[in-house]
């Protein structure tokens, strides 16, 4: 019993290294006067300063966040009513068939969306760049927003619409004062979620960005192609922190909302 | 009746997306993969497709993807397992997720400086007097790489499969006096096969469309269906061929959905064994 459990933590200990291991890496070297990911030099603030005064990257940067906060803000608008609309739908077959297209997004590889918007923005005439990441953006992220959405529409009781509706409330006030509050975990956490997919898509934005827009993605990929440069470790020591926060953020969000009883009763 | 049309007002947005943004471009893939390269209608590129060179390109592209996942799945299961077991494991399994959100492009440019030719590795290779070899722009790097990416996607849907499973049922297999091995392959993976299932469609699917590892660290000798869309799509700009690579793409994929599917009937159908 001993030997397996020492076994287990050892074992565990092994998949945490090599989890963090390349990540650490990374931002050990973001550190380093020499100009390679091999030999410590010295430690140094150059690269970090670097990532500061390129102003293209700080463009990029910016776009990439600009791209993710609204690409997220409107598809967890569409993706909110979208599901709200399913639990209004009493078809049952209508409604599998809404579900099911609706994963059709979440499952497909991204090359095969990233392509197929491609085709789509040609033949309709939108010019790649801005526009056309941002679009594929929302439209990659609604069905995650619904995924999230709906488990809290299902476990809320029709009863208490109806309750609602008898006390004089509006068709309005049931949306505002009763169905938004009840699924808000669930639009933060489909909102979260459309902001990381956002963030960290390459595939669909690198089919879809014409030559004048790039994201963050779409440019450490070029410039890992053209061979080691320490400004993306500077860039990806940066990047943990942000993604950090925001892991951080979106546990408390979801956690807080948590029914408290659950910590006590499960071991 | 005022009511109905009020409620299906909610749909209009959504299903408008979903008709541009789902059905639109499987129709318009489909297509595009009835012309050849001057645009004529024909159906050259799926004679294409089954000329040896696409072919043997499918076989691999399946052939790396299964070593992908069945490597994940080695490493995933008792990794989740044994979180299962740990004191604080949501805590754990957030940190087992953690590296899943950094950007996946910077994990892969990691290992081209782990497994560079004066990389970390090759130094240890060196002291240890194996001498240096070349690790990058091989098969091993690349599905090393892979697995390293699709951990997290393994170990998730099995921890939560595991952690939902009713503990009883181990006991009373430990009681009725089966060791642990027959407890472990006829009670608790039995019991876990869903999160099994979505951990291997979460990470054959992607494996087989992967390009952006393929063309960093296995240095373009690996082509995967992604590559190739990828390739057809952006570089030779045929995108009848891509067009008709993606078709057979969602097939496969639709294969794979269908074979890993899920019955959802209840904690009953979870317990069945076919």
């Amino acid at each position: 019993m001993d030997r397996s459990s020492k076994l287990s933590k050892v074992y565990l200990a092994l998949v945490f290294v090599i989890l963090y291991t390349p990540i650490f890496y990374l931002i050990f070297y973001s550190f380093n006067s020499g100009g390679t990911m091999s030999s410590f030099k010295s430690f140094t603030f150059e690269h970090y300063k670097a990532v500061f005064a390129d102003t293209r990257l700080i463009m990029i940067l910016i776009n990439t966040v600009i791209v993710a906060l609204l690409s997220a803000l409107l598809s967890t608008a569409i993706g909110v009513i979208g599901a709200i609309g399913i639990i209004f739908l009493k078809n049952r077959k209508s409604r599998n068939a809404l579900l099911s297209l609706n994963n059709v997004l979440v499952v497909s590889p991204d090359v095969i969306i990233g392509a197929s918007f491609l085709i789509l923005f040609t033949m309709v005439g939108v010019k790649l760049g801005f526009a056309s990441v941002l679009i594929s953006h929302i439209a990659f992220s609604v069905p995650i927003v619904v995924i999230m959405v709906l488990p809290k529409l299902q476990e809320m009781s029709s009863t208490l619409i109806d309750a609602a509706l008898d006390l004089g409330a509006s068709k309005r006030d049931v949306l505002s004062r009763v169905i938004i509050p009840y699924i808000k975990p669930g639009i933060f956490a489909g909102f979260f979620l459309a902001l990381t997919y956002s963030l960290d898509d390459f595939a669909v934005t690198f089919f879809v960005t014409g030559n004048g827009f790039s994201t963050l993605s779409v440019e450490i990929y070029s410039m890992a192609r053209a061979g080691i440069t320490l400004t993306i470790n500077a860039l990806s020591g940066l990047l943990f922190i942000v993604t950090l926060l925001l892991v951080l953020g979106y546990y408390f969000v979801t956690n807080r909302t948590k029914n408290p009883l659950r910590t006590g009763v499960s071991k | 009746m005022q009511n109905n049309t009020n409620r299906s007002f909610y749909l209009v947005p959504y299903i408008g997306w979903m008709l541009l943004f789902v059905i639109a471009p499987i129709v318009l893939v489909v297509y595009f993969s009835l012309f050849d390269l001057h645009g004529n209608f024909s159906f050259v590129n799926y004679q294409n497709f089954f000329t040896s060179v696409y072919l043997k390109m499918t076989l691999s592209s399946f052939w790396y993807a299964f070593l992908i996942t069945a490597f994940t799945l080695v490493i995933a299961y008792p990794t989740a397992y044994w979180l299962t077991k740990t004191k604080h494991k949501q805590l754990w399994l957030l940190l087992i997720i953690i590296p899943s959100w950094i950007n996946l492009l910077l994990k892969t440019y990691a290992f081209i400086g782990i497994f560079g030719v004066i990389g970390p590795i090759n130094q240890l290779f060196d002291t240890l007097g194996i001498g240096t070899k070349q690790i990058l722009y091989t098969d091993f790097s690349f599905i090393f790489v892979s697995v390293y990416i699709f951990i997290p996607f393994m170990i998730l849907p099995i921890f939560n499969s595991l952690d939902k499973m009713n503990h009883s049922l181990i006991d009373a297999a430990r009681d009725l006096g089966s060791s642990t091995w027959t407890t472990f392959t006829k009670v608790i993976f039995p019991l876990t096969i869903n999160g099994v299932k979505s951990g291997i469609q979460a990470v054959f699917i992607p494996s087989l469309s992967l390009f952006m590892i393929t063309r960093l660290i296995a240095g373009n000798k690996v082509i995967t269906l992604g590559t190739a869309i990828e390739q057809q799509f952006l570089v030779t700009q045929n995108w009848g061929m891509g067009s008709t690579i993606a078709v057979f793409l969602i097939l496969f994929m639709v294969i794979i959905m269908i074979l890993t599917g899920q019955k959802e009937k209840g904690a009953l159908s979870n317990g069945q064994i076919k």
